[in-house]
């Protein structure tokens, strides 16, 4: 057993890491990892957070790295945001709480799991603490490409990149840590182009496959311009019903857990002025956080239709790479049947186009609407 | 302004405003030409029991006029207040309640219109009609003159706020003389026209570029933001993509079925008339390109807004 075996398919950045954790001058005080989602970032940091804490350097059994692996050592604090950003305010806390000796281990670390999501003035706020580090305080920061943090947070850490694990490892480890059979791990995998998250999601959740399976499905139903704004409408509600089923609870609870330690009274039709303030607060940050939320579903589906495109795309030029949607194979031949490779590109086009707007804030039916209309099929190819 | 006899209960209901502060401020000053004191309850800071306090006999007798403002904000205590007060006999004072609409504190609505108070309604001035027919009254108030092209270029200089059109029209009416007609509102209000967002897209939507333009530059010029623009353009176009594709029907059913009013489904039936379905597919892209611009993709959103309504206006003509 060692802290690194839920990292699966980066065999040198383990190596990497590990030789930092043993050799004292191989030791540094900021790393920014990087690597597609879902490839392990913050599994990478929170390892190698342990390891640094263990006495053995990572045997992954002990108190030491246990508490570090889940989070909860006095000495590794982990950050990450729910909302849309992390402000700077958060992080002038964190560069207060980086100038303190580490309690009861030997680092104190502080892991950003959303570096990507720092505003700028936040990032600024960071510069210094990481440049004239204080001894024994390791800054770990994780982000999807180097172009994700600001240039000086860049110049200022080292850079640990990670690769998109094999299917295959990624199979392995559902297997393994979450006990799902074979098959169905190995089709997870695939389907979730190797996000470790996705994949077990989609191993373990019939709903989410369910719905895999219905935005595939749409790639071929689009053939008039109403049908694309139908699609769009279906799209951007399927994000929105599973948001609010899935926050409205939590909403409650902390609601009346606030109530609870203002000391107000739930059933009051008005709550007093200095309560109304604190909730409305509250109500801020869970509307943003039920933004983000939609945003990542709908990013979530328009990654799965994306793959379609891409099988057709290999299949339309004979390539021999493995498809991602074996499974939905008369989509993808139809698909490779009807468009041409421009067009299929151009599919694809659309839909990074989408992406990337609705991340620049228009709103999601209007970016969906404007990718759908460029899906259009000739014909129907459901009959 | 006739200051008539001070009536001992009255109720102004609506939610327009200046039509509320005029009323009141009648009765203010007809009570106070009577001798009355005049004592103002706001609904919103009241503290319970002092409308009763002040609705008692003063010691040096003479009469009192109460003025509650915002009785549909107000607390229970001041209904509570107001109930008891209404039911027992009123010596020597005068009640005047405002109630912006709703169903709050519609007891003491009923209580009030039973015992046969004076009623004054404000009703909300929203369509341009509406706003037509209080410049008219206005000026046949002030016992003056005005043509129906004088109106409606009023209404298009300063109709977006009424208290705005009120003042503009005692203006005209204290600094003109003889009729009024476009010619003297322009003299005033001469190259402002307020354009909302609808009137940009209902332009563009009908192929009209040179207005749909022009709109959209007064828009800019008084303040309205591109965002919503662009916002309004992007749901009209979506509606007339949904009624053309949704066929036949009556279009009360095809409302209901759409989450749109009747009268949007008549007007978008009218306009995708002249549309093709890849005439509105390339309209609604470039609206999609232009929301993304504005919101910072691109430098210039105005210019971004204007491409997209050429870009509308192209693909109508195109089909």
């Amino acid at each position: 057993m060692t802290v690194w075996r839920d990292l699966v398919g980066q065999e040198p950045t383990v190596e990497v890491l590990s030789h930092a954790v043993r050799t004292e001058g191989a030791m540094t005080h900021a790393w920014l990892f990087t690597g597609p989602p879902g490839s392990g970032r913050s599994t990478a940091a929170r390892a190698f957070a342990a390891a640094l804490q263990c006495p053995q350097g990572g045997c992954g059994e002990c108190r030491e790295c246990r508490t570090a692996l889940d989070g909860s050592h006095a000495d590794v604090k982990v950050v990450a945001t729910e909302g849309l950003s992390i402000q700077v305010r958060d992080t002038r806390d964190l560069v207060q709480e980086s100038a303190l000796r580490p309690s009861v281990g030997r680092w104190r670390v502080i892991i950003i799991e959303d570096a990507d999501r720092l505003t700028e003035r936040a990032a600024d706020a960071l510069l210094k603490a990481l440049e004239e580090p204080t001894p024994r305080t390791v800054w770990m920061l994780c982000a999807p490409s180097l172009e994700d943090v600001i240039i000086t947070i860049r110049s200022r850490s080292r850079h640990i990149r990670l690769r998109t694990p094999p299917v295959q490892a990624v199979a392995e480890l559902l297997e393994r840590r979450d006990g799902v059979d074979g098959p169905m791990a190995l089709h997870a995998a695939r389907a979730a182009q190797s996000h470790i998250g996705l994949a077990r999601r989609l191993a373990r959740d019939e709903g989410a496959r369910i719905r895999r399976r219905d935005v595939i499905a749409m790639a071929t139903r689009i053939v008039g311009v109403g049908d694309a704004i139908d699609a769009a409408a279906d799209l951007a509600q399927i994000a929105d019903e599973e948001s609010t089923a899935s926050t409205a609870e939590r909403d409650a609870a902390e609601r009346s857990r606030l109530l609870e330690t203002l000391g107000a009274d739930p059933t009051a039709r008005t709550q007093p002025p200095h309560i109304r303030s604190q909730l409305a607060a509250l109500e801020k940050e869970q509307k943003t956080r039920a933004t983000r939320h939609a945003r990542d579903m709908v990013d979530r589906s328009l990654v799965d239709l994306m793959s379609v495109y891409r099988d057709a795309l290999v299949l339309r030029l004979g390539s021999t790479v493995d498809l991602i949607n074996p499974d939905a194979m008369d989509k993808v031949r139809g698909l490779s049947a009807v468009f041409s490779a421009e067009q299929l590109l151009g599919c694809l086009d659309a839909i990074t186009e989408a992406r990337d707007r609705i991340n620049a804030n228009v709103p999601p039916l209007l970016a969906l609407e404007a990718m759908a209309l460029q899906l259009r099929v000739p014909r129907d190819l459901n009959h | 302004m006739t200051a008539a006899a001070v009536p001992s209960l009255a109720l102004v209901s609506g939610p327009e405003e200046v039509l509320v502060e005029r009323a009141v401020a009648r009765f203010v000053t007809a009570a106070k030409a009577a001798g009355a004191d005049v004592i103002r309850v706001d609904a919103t800071g009241y503290e319970p029991g002092s409308l009763i306090l002040h609705a008692s006999p003063s010691l040096f007798g003479g009469t009192k006029c109460i003025v509650v403002r915002g009785l549909h904000e107000s607390p229970d205590e001041l209904q509570l207040d107001l109930l008891s007060l209404l039911g027992g006999p009123l010596d020597d004072v005068s009640l005047v309640v405002a109630h912006g609409g709703g169903m709050k504190g519609k007891k003491v609505i009923d209580t009030l219109k039973k015992l046969g108070a004076d009623v004054v309604d404000c009703p909300a001035i929203k369509s341009d009609r509406d706003k037509s027919d209080f410049v008219m009254k206005e000026f046949a108030r002030a016992r003056r003159k005005i043509t129906s092209d004088g109106v409606r270029a009023l209404v298009e200089a300063v109709g977006k706020d009424v208290r705005e059109l009120a003042a503009a029209c005692a203006q005209l009416v204290a600094d003109t003389e003889g009729t009024i007609d476009d010619a003297v509102v322009d003299t005033y209000h001469g190259g402002k026209v307020e354009a909302s967002g609808f009137r940009v897209a209902d332009a563009a939507v009908a192929g009209q570029a040179g207005e749909a333009l022009r709109l959209l530059r007064h828009a800019i010029a008084t303040g309205v933001d591109p965002v919503p623009i662009v916002a309004v353009l992007a749901s009209q176009l979506r509606q007339l993509i949904k009624v053309g594709a949704a066929g036949r029907g009556s279009s009360a059913q095809l409302a209901k079925t759409l989450g749109m009013a009747p009268w949007q489904v008549d007007r978008a039936r009218r306009a995708v008339a002249h549309w093709s379905g890849d005439g509105l597919a390339v309209a609604l892209q470039a609206v999609a390109a232009a929301d993304f611009e504005v919101k910072g993709g691109g430098r210039d959103p105005v210019y971004a807004v204007e491409r997209a309504i050429l870009t509308i206006t192209r693909a109508r003509a195109g089909h």
